[in-house]
């Protein structure tokens, strides 16, 4: 370490702490500044637990019975859209590795697409699509994910992808397929069990992408948990403010959860 | 033929919903209503207001990149030598990921908590003779998005320019330590000229976020087309915009040019920083 320091390539600890701090503490006014608001009493000075209280009030599931309804359909929409990602994206990748390895830069470009194509461009072509889409399938909200499923493209391939690059899939399933294994036994007993980190990541971030949506519904006039959030922020700022809160604190253990994930898999 | 088989579901779900509305949204723009050929809508991305739509998210977005990529690279460069597996990087990396790309219509209302009338910061400096709202009441106008953009824009610096500054390898530090270098040297002569594509990579996908980013704008000024993806929304819901059809159509064009001049000189930047990466 000391060695290191002066080489000159690292900060010292005292830099790295000042460094960290200001910015650190500048990041956290905004998110202590939605939390005090959250125990405001009105728009006078006082604090009040009657916010959160309201939550789990016996009338809460009448009064916010619009928001409870939102986040259902964002709760659908995130299983429907983990759903796609499982049975269409993973299986093609594992396809394309194993198969086809020609098509890697292809199927890699393809999934990094909607990073250029934006969600308010996706939207315009999405509205004349949707309406063949509520002809077939109806107008229930879960066929949004059929969107969110290319919205979260690039996340759940890139955390697939780092996955299969670090197991010897090719290797293994040949192993298997030599002695004398059908490839949904291959899938089943030798893939998925070694690419389980890289699924259950993209399975999260998907997860996090679909609850933080809101372009997509707003334009499309569906309501998930964003679209009720703004909704309900105009007249119950502070309930909007928990939600907010809450929403961000669940997207963060989350991610948190990938964190750990990848750690396991470098020490193993 | 058969071989290619189990590539038909991922490709008919791509084709639909990404495929399809793409060509849809950049292409709507060339047709009227009752879909006849027109450059009208096209002829619309150059009225002055719509260029000045243009040129307020160019702004925005190019602000908020620097000012993303300075303070980013900063707290990239106290991070170089904490351990990648450490709980501190592990939960810097969650908290970016977090605030970066999910925050949205959430990030909005934590500012209208912090700078809003009655915020937090508003208050206290009001408290201490400040009123940051003398001029204007700014945090609902175009100003006001680029404390909440640069608020996600650093934690996005962090997770795209972390594994470059990584990637700078010991034995070019000691390489420059046997040569009689100095840390100053070892900087200016190679780590920054390493660093220098990939940063500037890291910048234009700051841009291109920016400027595509809706929600929090959305969120923030509920009337109105400061920004582009703004004017989307109102030529969205009204359907007409400067009195023509399919005005959504060809800002969507506009914007997707944008964007593709963007990544594609993001991704060049990439691959050349990507070389030594490895």
């Amino acid at each position: 370490m000391s060695a290191q320091v002066k080489l000159g390539t690292e900060p010292s600890a005292v830099t790295r702490w000042i460094i960290l701090g200001v910015v650190g503490v500048i990041f956290a006014i905004p998110i202590i500044a939605l939390l005090q608001f959250s125990f405001r009493d009105g728009l006078g000075g006082g604090y009040t637990l009657d916010h959160w209280a309201g939550l789990f009030d016996a009338d809460a599931a009448r009064t916010y019975r619009g928001l409870f309804q939102a986040i259902g359909n964002s709760v659908l929409l995130a299983i429907v859209t983990v759903a796609i990602v499982l049975v269409i994206l993973l299986p093609t990748m594992i396809l394309v590795h194993l198969q086809f390895p020609r098509l890697k830069r292809v199927l890699e470009f393809i999934c990094i697409i909607p990073i250029t194509v934006p969600a308010i461009v996706l939207v315009v072509g999405l509205a004349p699509v949707y309406s063949v889409v509520v002809k077939i399938f109806g107008s229930g909200v879960w066929t949004l994910a059929f969107a969110y499923g290319i919205t979260v493209l690039p996340y759940a391939y890139r955390a697939i992808q780092s996955n299969l690059d670090a197991v010897p899939v090719v290797t293994l399933s040949e192993a298997a397929r030599s002695l004398g294994a059908g490839w949904l036994t291959v899938l089943r007993l030798v893939l998925l069990p070694n690419l389980r980190r890289g699924v259950l990541a993209a399975a999260f971030i998907s997860v996090a992408v679909v609850l933080g949506e809101f372009t997509i519904a707003s334009l499309l006039n569906r309501v998930n948990l964003q679209t009720a959030l703004l909704q309900v922020g105009q007249s119950d700022p502070w309930v909007a403010a928990i939600f907010a809160l809450l929403a961000l604190t669940f997207a963060f253990v989350l991610l948190l959860l990938i964190g750990r994930l990848a750690r396991n898999r470098n020490n193993s | 033929m058969v071989k290619y088989l189990g590539l038909t579901p991922f490709a008919a779900y791509v084709i639909l919903f990404l495929a399809i509305p793409t060509v849809l949204a950049v292409t709507t723009g060339f047709f009227t209503e009752d879909g006849a050929f027109t450059l009208d809508n096209i002829a619309g991305l150059f009225a002055p207001n719509v260029l000045a739509t243009f040129g307020a998210s160019f702004w925005v977005s190019a602000v908020t990149a620097v000012i993303g990529a300075v303070v980013g690279a900063l707290v990239c460069y106290a991070l170089l030598g904490t351990k990648a597996e450490g709980t501190l990087r592990t939960v810097i990396d969650s908290l970016s990921s977090v605030l970066a790309q999910f925050g949205g219509v959430m990030l909005a209302f934590a500012f209208i908590a912090t700078i809003g009338n009655q915020g937090l910061i508003t208050v206290f400096l009001r408290g201490i003779g400040i009123d940051i709202f003398a001029e204007s009441y700014w945090l609902y106008q175009l100003p006001g998005l680029l404390p909440v953009y640069i608020y996600f824009q650093v934690p996005l610096m962090i997770i795209t320019f972390m594994p470059a500054l990584q990637g700078l390898k010991t034995t070019w530090a000691e390489a420059n330590a046997t040569l009689g270098g100095t840390p100053f040297t070892y900087w200016t002569r190679i780590a920054i000229p390493v660093l220098a594509p990939s940063f500037i990579g890291s910048l234009l996908l700051l841009f291109a976020n920016a400027f595509s980013s809706y929600a929090t704008a959305a969120a923030l000024i509920s009337q109105g087309a400061q920004i582009v993806p703004l004017q989307i929304r109102s030529a969205l819901v009204s359907e007409t915009v400067l009195g023509r059809e399919n005005m959504a159509g060809s800002l969507a064009l506009g914007m997707i040019v944008v964007m593709v001049v963007v990544m594609w000189g993001y991704s060049v930047l990439q691959n050349r920083t990507s070389r030594w990466q490895r």
